[in-house]
Formats: C-alpha cells, sequence, structure tokens
C-alpha cells in the first residue's frame, strides 16, 4: 500500500498555475526525490501535502484512504511533517524550548529535553537540547528542526532544500540520517534542484516542470545530463572558461577586524586577502559566517572598518561611502534583491537610479527620458523579460530581476565587482547567462570577488577561492588545487593556519 | 463569502478611484446622518457640498481655508514619503505664526512705513523660520538620541500652544483690549496683498500653489527627491545606494516645518491681522488627512486641501442655515480618511466571491 499517493491535483494562482494535474506516488521506506527549478511548483505542491494550501482539484490518498488536508496540524496529526528551507525557531529560546513550542501534545519540558536527547542519540544528530538557538551554526539549527519533526514520530517527513545551508560534510551526516529513517519504513520526499544528492541519495525521482510532471525516473540510472534535460528542457549551456590572466592589485583587505552590530550577527576577526584585475575569485563558506559583515564593509555599508585595512588601487577606502566606493569603480551586488538591490516598488527605471547617475545633471536634475532608455537598453542588452522600463522591481520574477541588477552594475564598466550569491533563487537558464557575463566581464580586466553558498557555482568560475568560517579568512587556494571535501572541511574552520590553530571550540561549534 | 484575493500588480485604476470611491462612501454616510438627525438630505447635502463653490466670494473663501492646507499638507507628504512621521505640523504652524505675528508687532508699534508687497516676503521668510526651527527640535532629538518623531512632534504642539497662550495672555495682549486674549491689530502695511479686491484671498494662495508645482518637481525629477523617496520605501536600498538617511530626516523635517510656519504667517498676516489663541483651525492636523487623500502626491495635496475646505466652510454653513452642529465636518473628515484607508485595500487585493467553505 502507498503512504500517499496525489493523483491529479492542479492550483491556480491568479497570475500562474502552479501546479496542472500532478500525481506523485510516495512508498513506506522511500526516498523520494521532487526536482525542478525555482517557481516549478514544487513548494505549493509541498504546501497541498502539508496542508497549508487548498488544491483547486485532485484527489490526496494517505495510506490508501481518501483525506482532506485543512491545515498543517491535521497534517502532523496524520503523521505528516515538514522541514522548512528557512528555519522557524526563535534565537532567544533553547533548542528544547523551541521543540517543546512546536509540539501539539501537552507535555512537560524535562520530558521534551529527555525525549530530544533519546531521539538525537538514535539517528545521530548530535543536539544540546540546554544551548539557546542563537549559540547554535546553521547546521545545528536544522538538526533541531529535524529532531522536532521526529519527535512527532512521523511517517513521511518532507525536507525542502535542507542541503543549501550545510557543509558538504554535513550533508554526508544528513544522509546516513535519512537513510536510517527510510530503513524504519518512514517515507520521506525531497526537494532539491541539486542533482549530484538526488543521485546520490533517492530512490525515485518526480520531476516538475511549469507545474507539469515532465518526468519520472529511478535517479541512480540517469546522468546529471539527463536529469537536467528533464528539469529545464534541455541540457545547460557550457562555460568557456579560459585561463585567469591576473593583473595588478585592485583590491587590498588587511587587518579587517569588526565587532558585531547586532547579538545574533558574526564578528569579523582580521581578515586580510587580495583581489587582482583580471581574475575573479569566490568566498566558499556556510551561510552566517561573516559573509553580510564582510560585504558590508566592502561595499561601504558599513564604515567602521579600521583605516587602512581596505585599500582600493592603493587609495584608502575603508570610511568612504558605498557612492564614493562607486565612484572609484567599486561596483556591488547584494544577495537581497528586493529591498536592498532594487526598490520593489519603484520601476526598473527609477531603481536605475540607485547606483547610476549618468542620468543626473550636476543641478541634481533627473533627465528620465535618458534614464528610460537606458533602463530599456539594460533589458534588451540583458535579455531581461519584463514589461518594460516602467514595471516595477517586484513584479519580475528572481532571475530576471537579478539579470537586470547585475547587467546595471556591469554595464556601468566597474574596475572591481563584488557579488553576492549571484544566481540565488534564479532559474537555471537564467544563473548561466550571469555566470557568463561575470567571466566576461573578468576577460575584460576586471576584479570580481564573488560570494556563494553554491560550491559548483564557485569551482565552476572561479580561479581561487577563499573560505569564511566564524569571522575569519582562510589563506586562498588556486581553483586547480582545491577539492570539495578540502572545501568543505575548511568551511568548518579546519584550514592549515601557520601560528593560530582552530581551537576545539571552533570544530564543534560548525560541525 | 466575500473573499481577498490578492492582485498580481497593484491597479492603477484603483489608485485613482479610492479616492472617488471614499468620497461617495462619505457622501452616503453624511446622507443618512442628515435623516438621522431629521433633516432634509438634499437640502443638507446642497448646503455641505454646493454652497462652498457657489459664487465668487464662496470660492475665494474656499482657495482663503485651502492655502495653510495645502502648505502643510506639502510638508508631510514629503515626510510620510521619507518615512519620517511628522504629526506635529500644528505646532510647527503656530511656531511660525508667533514668529510672523511678532514681527508684524514690531512693525505696528514702531510705526515702520511698510506696504504689504514687502511684508509678503518677509511674513514668508519669518514663517518659514519659526516653523523650521521648531521642527529641528524634532530632527536633533531623533538625529541625536533616536527618539520616537511622532511623539516628539505631536508632543511639541502643546508647547507651541502654551507659548501662544502665554504671548496672548501676557506680554503681547492689547492694553486697550478690554482684557481679551488678544494682541493689538497689525498696521495695515504688515499685512498680504489682496488676490481679488473687496475679498479676503490673498496672495499666499498663489504662493502655496506655486509651492505645490515646486514640490512636484522635487519629488519626481530632482535626484534629492529621489533619494529621499528610497529612503521611506526601502531603508536596506538606500544604505546600499549610499544615500543619507541623516539628511533625509533633516530635509523632511525642515521643509515640512517651514512651509507649516508659512502658513500659520500668512494666517495670522492675512485673514486675522492680528494674534489670538485660536489662530489654527487644526489646519495641521486636518493636513494630515489631506495629504493621505492626495496619495502623498503635490497635486494630490492641492485637490485635497479643496475638498476638506468644503467640508469646513460647509460644516459652518450647516451650522448657520440649517442649525445642524458644526462638529460634522469633523466626522466627515472622519469618515473620509477612515473608508479612504479601507479603499486602498482594493489597490491590491480584488474582492471575489467564493462559493463554499474557503
Amino acid at each position: 500500500m502507498l503512504r500517499l499517493e496525489l493523483d491529479g491535483i492542479s492550483k491556480q494562482y491568479p497570475a500562474v498555475r502552479a501546479n496542472d494535474k500532478v500525481s506523485l506516488k510516495v512508498a513506506p521506506g522511500q526516498i523520494h526525490a521532487v526536482l525542478g527549478e525555482n517557481g516549478a511548483g514544487k513548494s505549493t505542491l509541498m504546501k497541498i501535502i502539508y496542508g497549508a494550501v487548498r488544491p483547486d482539484e485532485g484527489e490526496i490518498r494517505w495510506n490508501g484512504q481518501p483525506v482532506q488536508i485543512a491545515n498543517p496540524q491535521q497534517a502532523r496529526a496524520l503523521g505528516i511533517a515538514m522541514v522548512f528551507q528557512h528555519f522557524s525557531l526563535f534565537d532567544t529560546l533553547s533548542a528544547a524550548e523551541n521543540v517543546w513550542l512546536g509540539l501539539d501534545k501537552a507535555m512537560g519540558l524535562a520530558q521534551v529535553t529527555e525525549r530530544i536527547r533519546a531521539v538525537s542519540g538514535e539517528y545521530g544528530l548530535e543536539v544540546d537540547p540546554q544551548r539557546p538557538v542563537h549559540t547554535l551554526s546553521v547546521g545545528e539549527r536544522q538538526r533541531v528542526e529535524i529532531v522536532r519533526a521526529l519527535l512527532t514520530q512521523p511517517q513521511l517527513l518532507i525536507l525542502d532544500e535542507p542541503t543549501s545551508v550545510l557543509t558538504p560534510q554535513a550533508v554526508d551526516k544528513l544522509f546516513v540520517t535519512l537513510r536510517q529513517l527510510a530503513a524504519q519504513g518512514c517515507a520521506i520526499l525531497y526537494i532539491s534542484h541539486k542533482l549530484d544528492e538526488i543521485r546520490a541519495l533517492c530512490h525515485h525521482c518526480t520531476v516538475l516542470r511549469g507545474g507539469q510532471v515532465t518526468g519520472e525516473v529511478d535517479p541512480t540510472l540517469e546522468t546529471n545530463a539527463s536529469l537536467s534535460k528533464l528539469m529545464i528542457g534541455s541540457a545547460p549551456p557550457e562555460l568557456a572558461h579560459r585561463p585567469a590572466r591576473p593583473g595588478a592589485v585592485a583590491l587590498a583587505v588587511r587587518g579587517l577586524s569588526l565587532p558585531k552590530l547586532s547579538p545574533f550577527g558574526t564578528t569579523l576577526a582580521d581578515m586580510a586577502f587580495e583581489l587582482r584585475a583580471g581574475e575573479i575569485v569566490g568566498v566558499a563558506g556556510v551561510s552566517g559566517n561573516g559573509q553580510q559583515e564582510l560585504m558590508a564593509a566592502l561595499s561601504g555599508e558599513d564604515v567602521r572598518a579600521p583605516r587602512g585595512s581596505i585599500t582600493l588601487f592603493g587609495q584608502d577606502i575603508a570610511a568612504a561611502s558605498p557612492r564614493k566606493r562607486r565612484h572609484l569603480g567599486l561596483h556591488f551586488v547584494p544577495e537581497e534583491r528586493l529591498g536592498r538591490g532594487a526598490v520593489p516598488t519603484l520601476s526598473l527605471a527609477q531603481n536605475l537610479l540607485l547606483t547610476r547617475t549618468e542620468a543626473v545633471a550636476r543641478s541634481g536634475w533627473i533627465n528620465t527620458a535618458a534614464v528610460r532608455a537606458k533602463a530599456a537598453d539594460l533589458i534588451t542588452r540583458f535579455k531581461v523579460k519584463a514589461g518594460g522600463p516602467e514595471a516595477v522591481a517586484k513584479s519580475l520574477s528572481g532571475g530576471n530581476l537579478q539579470k537586470f541588477i547585475v547587467g546595471r552594475e556591469i554595464d556601468a564598466r566597474p574596475r572591481l565587482l563584488i557579488v553576492s550569491q549571484p544566481t540565488w533563487g534564479v532559474d537555471v537558464g537564467a544563473a548561466a547567462q550571469i555566470r557568463g557575463e561575470l567571466l566576461k566581464l573578468r576577460d575584460e580586466g576586471c576584479a570580481l570577488l564573488v560570494v556563494s553558498e553554491e560550491l559548483d557555482e564557485l569551482f565552476e568560475i572561479s580561479d581561487r577561492l577563499l573560505v569564511i568560517a566564524q569571522g575569519r579568512l582562510s589563506p586562498s587556494v588556486p581553483v586547480a588545487q582545491a577539492t570539495v571535501a578540502m572545501i568543505g572541511e575548511w568551511m568548518s574552520g579546519l584550514w592549515p593556519a601557520a601560528g593560530a590553530q582552530p581551537t576545539q571550540e571552533v570544530a564543534h561549534a560548525a560541525a | 463569502m466575500l473573499r481577498l484575493e490578492v492582485r498580481p500588480a497593484p491597479s492603477r485604476l484603483f489608485a485613482w478611484l479610492s479616492p472617488l470611491l471614499s468620497l461617495a462612501i462619505t457622501v452616503a454616510v453624511a446622507g443618512l446622518l442628515f435623516v438621522a438627525l431629521g433633516k432634509d438630505p438634499v437640502r443638507s447635502l446642497q448646503v455641505f457640498l454646493l454652497e462652498p463653490f457657489n459664487g465668487l466670494r464662496s470660492l475665494t473663501e474656499l482657495g482663503l481655508k485651502a492655502t495653510p492646507l495645502i502648505l502643510c499638507a506639502l510638508g508631510l507628504a514629503l515626510c510620510f514619503r521619507s518615512n519620517v512621521w511628522n504629526i506635529g505640523a500644528e505646532g510647527q504652524y503656530l511656531m511660525g505664526a508667533i514668529v510672523a505675528g511678532g514681527l508684524a508687532l514690531w512693525i505696528t508699534t514702531h510705526q515702520l512705513p511698510i506696504d504689504r508687497w514687502a511684508f509678503l516676503p518677509l511674513a514668508v521668510l519669518a514663517g518659514a523660520a519659526g516653523g523650521a526651527a521648531w521642527a529641528a527640535v524634532v530632527a536633533l532629538l531623533r538625529d541625536r538620541f533616536n527618539a520616537n518623531e511622532i511623539l516628539v512632534s505631536l508632543m511639541l504642539v502643546y508647547v507651541a500652544n502654551l507659548l501662544l497662550s502665554w504671548l496672548v495672555f501676557g506680554p503681547w495682549k492689547d492694553p486697550a483690549g478690554f482684557n481679551f486674549p488678544q494682541s493689538v491689530s497689525f498696521a495695515s502695511g504688515a499685512g498680504l496683498p489682496r488676490l481679488v479686491t473687496g475679498m479676503r484671498l490673498h496672495w499666499g494662495f498663489v504662493v502655496a500653489l506655486l509651492a505645490a508645482v515646486t514640490m512636484w518637481l522635487f519629488m519626481a525629477r530632482t535626484y534629492r527627491g529621489y533619494q529621499m523617496l528610497v529612503g521611506g520605501l526601502a531603508p536596506a536600498a538606500a544604505r546600499y545606494a549610499g544615500f543619507s538617511s541623516r539628511s533625509a530626516l533633516w530635509t523632511a523635517l525642515l521643509t515640512s516645518g517651514g512651509l507649516a510656519g508659512v502658513a500659520g504667517a500668512f494666517e495670522v498676516a492675512g485673514p486675522m491681522g492680528q494674534l489670538t489663541p485660536y489662530v489654527s483651525n487644526n489646519y495641521g492636523f486636518t493636513a494630515i488627512i489631506v495629504a493621505f487623500v492626495g496619495r502623498l502626491h503635490p497635486l494630490g495635496c492641492v485637490f485635497g486641501s479643496v475638498l476638506l475646505s468644503m467640508f469646513l466652510i460647509g460644516g459652518e454653513l450647516a451650522q448657520s442655515r440649517i442649525g445642524l452642529p458644526s462638529a460634522l465636518s469633523g466626522v466627515f473628515q472622519g469618515v473620509l480618511l477612515f473608508s479612504l484607508l479601507a479603499c486602498d485595500t482594493l489597490i491590491n487585493y480584488r474582492l471575489r466571491w467564493a462559493r463554499g467553505a474557503a
């Protein structure tokens, strides 16, 4: 008997048909992958199973019985648990208190703590129930979420992009736990767009594209290329990567230390690196290890950096404003597109003015016709799908808005471009285009610093790699000499350092 | 069952329709109120809605009431767009009235020869200085100590009010005024040139209209205005772009304080001609409604001011003609703002009939 069966599920939103007659069969003990690009309808489908969204048509059968899942409480009562991509934990509470909050049944805190210890021991999910959540690494937080899900003894566990926040080693550990769970008869729905992981872990794979099922395959028999073809309809374009010809030093960071601004931020400790014209340096690391703080210090949004710690072409810019830095040739693409890289409710033309002031006269008068023409030019040049220069930023898909923002900065002919998460939440086609543009810019002699959580991406476009962990920066390593395993280890803060050795505590916190 | 559904994009049609719809609702509520009060609704609505536009005198009076509202609302629109919540235009208005009134008194007691055309720019400067100084207190406290500008600006209204009372009950009281709390009447030179002979409407109305056009150009066509808009809509984007939130705060408050101060100066130098404790008709607070009815757009503020002035005059007419309480105009203002906020929901949402349980 099937654990879960979806039959002809459809869901229509005002602008888009998110699910179109989707069928899905999950057997007990099966690890079932749901593969698809952003916007393919994976999230909607999972929300339907978890009772957060109601389908317009179609039937859900649970252990052979037709059911109507009205809300998440009912889903949990049936035995469905879900671990979301974005954690729902309170920073100021302990792990046990967080788990306790999420439980439906009345149970004492001491009892819950005991159960957490038991479950985490059984599945090798090391979690200290007493520690406040804000002291936990992202991997540990995810374990708290998984333990919370397991405490309800689910028959079906849904995991949404669980590995995007983990080091490669932590991913391996997670897979051990998931295989153990499956062996005990729990069905697992594993949502991802990472092909290697799906092929390594899953027994069965349902591929979604544009809200429809485009394939039902055994992933162990497939190649990345064949899965990718099912997912996006074609093989991803290959990047032409020529060896770099590094020139003069563009950016030099020395002795960059910054105390954290918020209690849950990261303190930067004595960071140092150099970036040369005509090369791409990638910064790898698990999110929340100081990437945001480093980016703010480099972009000028945070001007507390010690004097002389950041020099751009030999000029000290540690205290310069973002506009001054832009004037000197430093451009920046932040990871948040809406609200930081672009104002959601303003048009693309108006958003151009955030970083581009060619159309502003000395008197401060804006030549609106020139702004609109420039925006239209960027839309054509970078193949942005938008209603035109007057379309508001939030009406664009993530990939198209990212193309516009990256295009806006590239078109400014920067001498140094810093990009944070260039393809985060961007569909495969747009991601390939953006990476291609970055490489082209490098070949034109621009220096690039790329921060990304996607190791594959960094290996694909970088010439050298740096790793950030607990607010410290590793020495750089040429990509040719780096391996995924090695970078993964470095992501836990364990790199060979002259002098200061990583402490036990560091290793523990990142595990 | 009626259900709200998110629109894929905000509706431009409803952005325009919403103020009209809320006006229609207000008129409907007004009609029902008149019936409940035992008055003929048609006749009452006629007094409220049509008489203020009937004849040259009514029209000029409308412009006279609209002048301070336009000036105050323009500044508030800039503030609210920049995410600076200045609720104290009333206090800034009073300070402008005090400084300009003081200047007029000084001219009067020293019997300086000055004509109204020369006094107009002086009144603008004095009013702007008084209002901007009062708003600067708010800006300083917010900038230096991160004090909440809503509370500070609101509380400063009462301080300004008490200061004005002290002046007209004390040092500035007219010795020949039978102990009434009022100053001497200003010399005829310390007034504003009339726009239409025989009517009270003065050239300040033209100044207010020019201010609206200038503000519109500032918001829509200058980089400085753009920076303030971004700072209000997305503070993180403003930081990313490198726009200073401090300078936006100071610009917004000084501009709006200055404009409110000019409004106060025009009121004492224009129709009043002396200082009394009642130089404001709550214009500074009414302007908050005007700014929102006008969609925080300078030209919208002009229309909003005319609309709200109509309610003010309508209220006075309703009292004298058909014996209705003039407080009704306050009720209608409230209903108008309330229904406008409700109708604004339709810009981002649409109504759907959903069958069964949703």
